[in-house]
């Protein structure tokens, strides 16, 4: 677990920037996110105190948002569609394959942090299903080769110290 | 010179397009031919993607689908005989695909730049605000209410009568929201367009800024989409150091901001997305007050879908009766449908109201991809109704596919075949619902479970009369979350599920008459 008073300067920069923001808190979320990879849990009475709110009604609403995490994520995050027109392709198929292939189920993480599986619901990619996002890239037109090419690389890279 | 143009369309990115890009630019440096290669938005011919379009004397050549590896074969081809090269299309523009369709909100895809302000207005861009600018607040307000605009988003709640609502309303502070939480599956417009011509929809906000009263926009886009976020950013920044936009109340006292969801698909219900703009839980609103009366922040709201705000430019540039011209009945205007699912030719056509959905999955489509036999299509988005092949001559209107109980909502269709289990569809519906339910309202938290729990012991059990049992309560059930819930996520719920059940109960092991009484 890392230390997460180091992260309080991103926090506190971020709410800074969004003193004079309406309705701040989803803004102030995703900066977080995205600066420190997951919402800490100490950052939550500075976001409450900031915004003039409780403690539980902030964290009420990153319970509420499924891209909020409490924490760090794991190092490749693959999001597989699972809507209808994915279904209609084969998803569920290609599910089934990153299960045995990972060993995981649809929310769970690797043991060595490699790999998280999320399901999505849509990525806009229907005209050439089925889709996933791995890292934020979108790969459509997936056949069952290319998934377990997809999920490989992944695997092999060399694990940073 | 070669001058290229690459789709930058994140699908077609997701197919190859960087790639395509790559190889090109890289061949062209081998071969020391000079090129330039522009990024376009996409055509929206996505089984085509990665399409290649040659400039030429005649018009632009086509090329797909184009992988890295063809690009050397493609140069040979280019100098000797383009026409010959088995991926060759002709003229991009007279593929029937194309040139069938009427394309109005995507008169610029695939041939523009998505962030070139140039672009945009050497193609009829910003003539919408011209003529608005010249314009009574009313008049603009009335050309909206002639042009039989209704609500893109599902609803189709004439968009008129909203605009005179908020119009009409008096406060210091009035909002103009886009909803562009595109999270209903099988439907990508709203993203194609605010990837590829998100100067448009900021041409929409500002018109309706300016008829409304309104001094600040949002656009609430969801997360799925970076590539849109993105672009939006950048095509808001542009506007405004083009003078487009504007806070100092010196030029238009308009100004626009894009926030990102986080994941929840209530919040593509207007109330629900303006809790999320607040900064609190998607929590959906009782009904009245209306958003255009008290809606984010209290403040009187014009909230409308990508399509609908995108329309307006049009309605202004070209009259309002040029876009009533188009369409049938109530339902008038043009549409962009999304072909998708197990589609041979999945893509995007727009089309005035009233064409058949034969037409758009068999005509266009091509029927399925997988060559087996056409099932279902799924039409209006997760919510919206399995239709089965014998309903697909219903003609493409509002009321039309509401007289079946289905809808059109944003005019996503998804292709099945004869493998996709319509048991496992409806059990999926409800899962859906119960993930994404908001919780406030008893049949969307409660009826979504059980529900599901319904369908299981249905599929599970062996004995007809328990199943006939289990049958008229998931009947039921659906009548209650439809009658009974807060907002559509519940209500229509039912339409997937209860469709599936009327028109193939065999694969929930009923037999059939009993099951379609």
């Amino acid at each position: 677990m890392s230390d997460e008073t180091l992260d309080l300067p991103v926090i506190q920069r971020v709410l800074d920037h969004h003193r004079e923001t309406p309705g701040a808190l989803l803004p102030i979320l995703h900066a977080i996110q995205a600066g420190v990879g997951y919402i800490p849990d100490a950052a939550v009475p500075d976001i409450a105190h900031a915004l003039n709110l409780s403690q539980a009604e902030v964290r009420g609403v990153i319970t509420f948002y499924h891209d909020f995490r409490t924490a760090p994520p794991a190092r490749h995050i693959l999001r597989l569609c699972r809507a209808e027109s994915c279904k209609s392709r084969g998803a569920e198929t290609l599910a089934a394959q990153l299960r045995e292939q990972l060993g995981l189920d649809d929310h769970g993480t690797s043991a060595d942090g490699a790999v998280s599986l999320r399901p999505v619901y849509c990525l806009g990619a229907c005209a050439c299903s089925p889709a996933l996002e791995l890292d934020g890239q979108v790969h459509a037109r997936l056949t069952p080769e290319r998934l377990s090419a997809l999920v490989s690389g992944c695997l092999q890279e060399v694990k940073p110290c | 010179m070669l001058k290229l143009f690459v789709p930058c369309d994140s699908v077609a990115r997701a197919v190859g397009a960087d790639q395509l890009a790559d190889a090109l630019s890289a061949e062209a440096q081998r071969r020391q031919v000079e090129v330039q290669i522009h990024r376009t938005s996409s055509r929206g011919l996505y089984w085509l993607e990665p399409l290649l379009e040659v400039e030429t004397a005649e018009g632009r050549q086509g090329f797909g689908p184009v992988a890295a590896e063809d690009v050397a074969g493609l140069f040979d081809a280019l100098t000797a005989a383009p026409a010959e090269h088995p991926l060759a299309l002709g003229l991009v523009e007279q593929i029937p695909y194309l040139s069938s369709q009427q394309r109005l909100l995507f008169a610029r895809a695939g041939i523009t730049r998505p962030l070139s302000l140039d672009d945009y207005r050497n193609h009829g861009g910003f003539e919408g605000l011209a003529k608005a600018a010249l314009l009574e607040q009313a008049e603009v307000v009335a050309a909206v209410l002639d042009s039989g605009l209704r609500g893109r988003g599902g609803a189709a709640f004439p968009a008129g009568i909203k605009w005179r609502t908020v119009r009409d309303a008096p406060a210091v502070q009035k909002y103009v929201v886009c909803n562009a939480d595109e999270g209903d599956s099988g439907t990508f417009a709203d993203r194609m367009l605010m990837e590829g011509d998100p100067f448009l929809l900021i041409e929409g906000m500002i018109i309706a800024g300016l008829a409304v009263g309104a001094s600040k926009g949002y656009i609430y886009v969801r997360s799925e989409y970076p590539d849109a976020v993105h672009a939006l950013n950048e095509a808001v920044l542009l506007a405004r150091e083009a003078g487009y936009l504007d806070t100092t109340g010196s030029g238009v006292a308009f100004d626009l901001e894009v926030r990102v969801g986080a994941g929840a698909y209530i919040c593509g219900e207007e109330t629900a997305l303006l809790e999320s703009l607040e900064g609190k839980r998607g929590i959906v609103r009782a009904k009245p007050p209306l958003p255009a009366l008290e809606g984010l922040f209290g403040q009187p709201t014009l909230v409308h879908n990508v399509l609908t705000l995108a329309s307006v430019p049009i309605i202004m540039a070209k009259g309002a009766q040029f876009y009533r011209d188009f369409g049938m009945g109530r339902s008038l205007g043009t549409l962009p449908f999304q072909l998708a699912g197990n589609v041979r030719y999945g893509g995007l056509v727009e089309r005035a109201f009233g064409l058949t959905l034969r037409e758009l999955v068999e005509g266009y489509g091509g029927g399925t991809s997988s060559g087996r036999p056409l099932k279902a299509a799924q039409v209006g988005g997760p919510l919206g109704a399995w239709v089965p092949p014998s309903q697909f001559d219903t003609p493409l209107d509002y009321e039309a596919f509401a007289a079946l109980g289905a809808m059109i909502g944003h005019g996503g269709v998804v292709v099945a075949d004869d493998t996709l289990n319509m048991a496992n569809m409806a059990r999926f519906a409800l899962q859906f619902c119960a993930e994404e339910s908001c919780g406030k309202c008893t049949p969307c938290r409660i009826g979504s479970t059980r529900g599901m729990e319904v369908v299981d012991r249905l599929i599970a059990s062996s004995d007809p009369a328990y199943r006939a049992d289990q049958a008229n309560l998931l009947h039921d059930l659906c009548d209650t979350m439809q009658y009974g819930s807060l907002c559509a996520m519940g209500g229509m719920t039912s339409y997937p599920v209860a469709s599936a059940l009327k028109h193939f109960p065999a694969d929930f092991g009923l037999a059939s008459p009993e099951a379609a009484q």
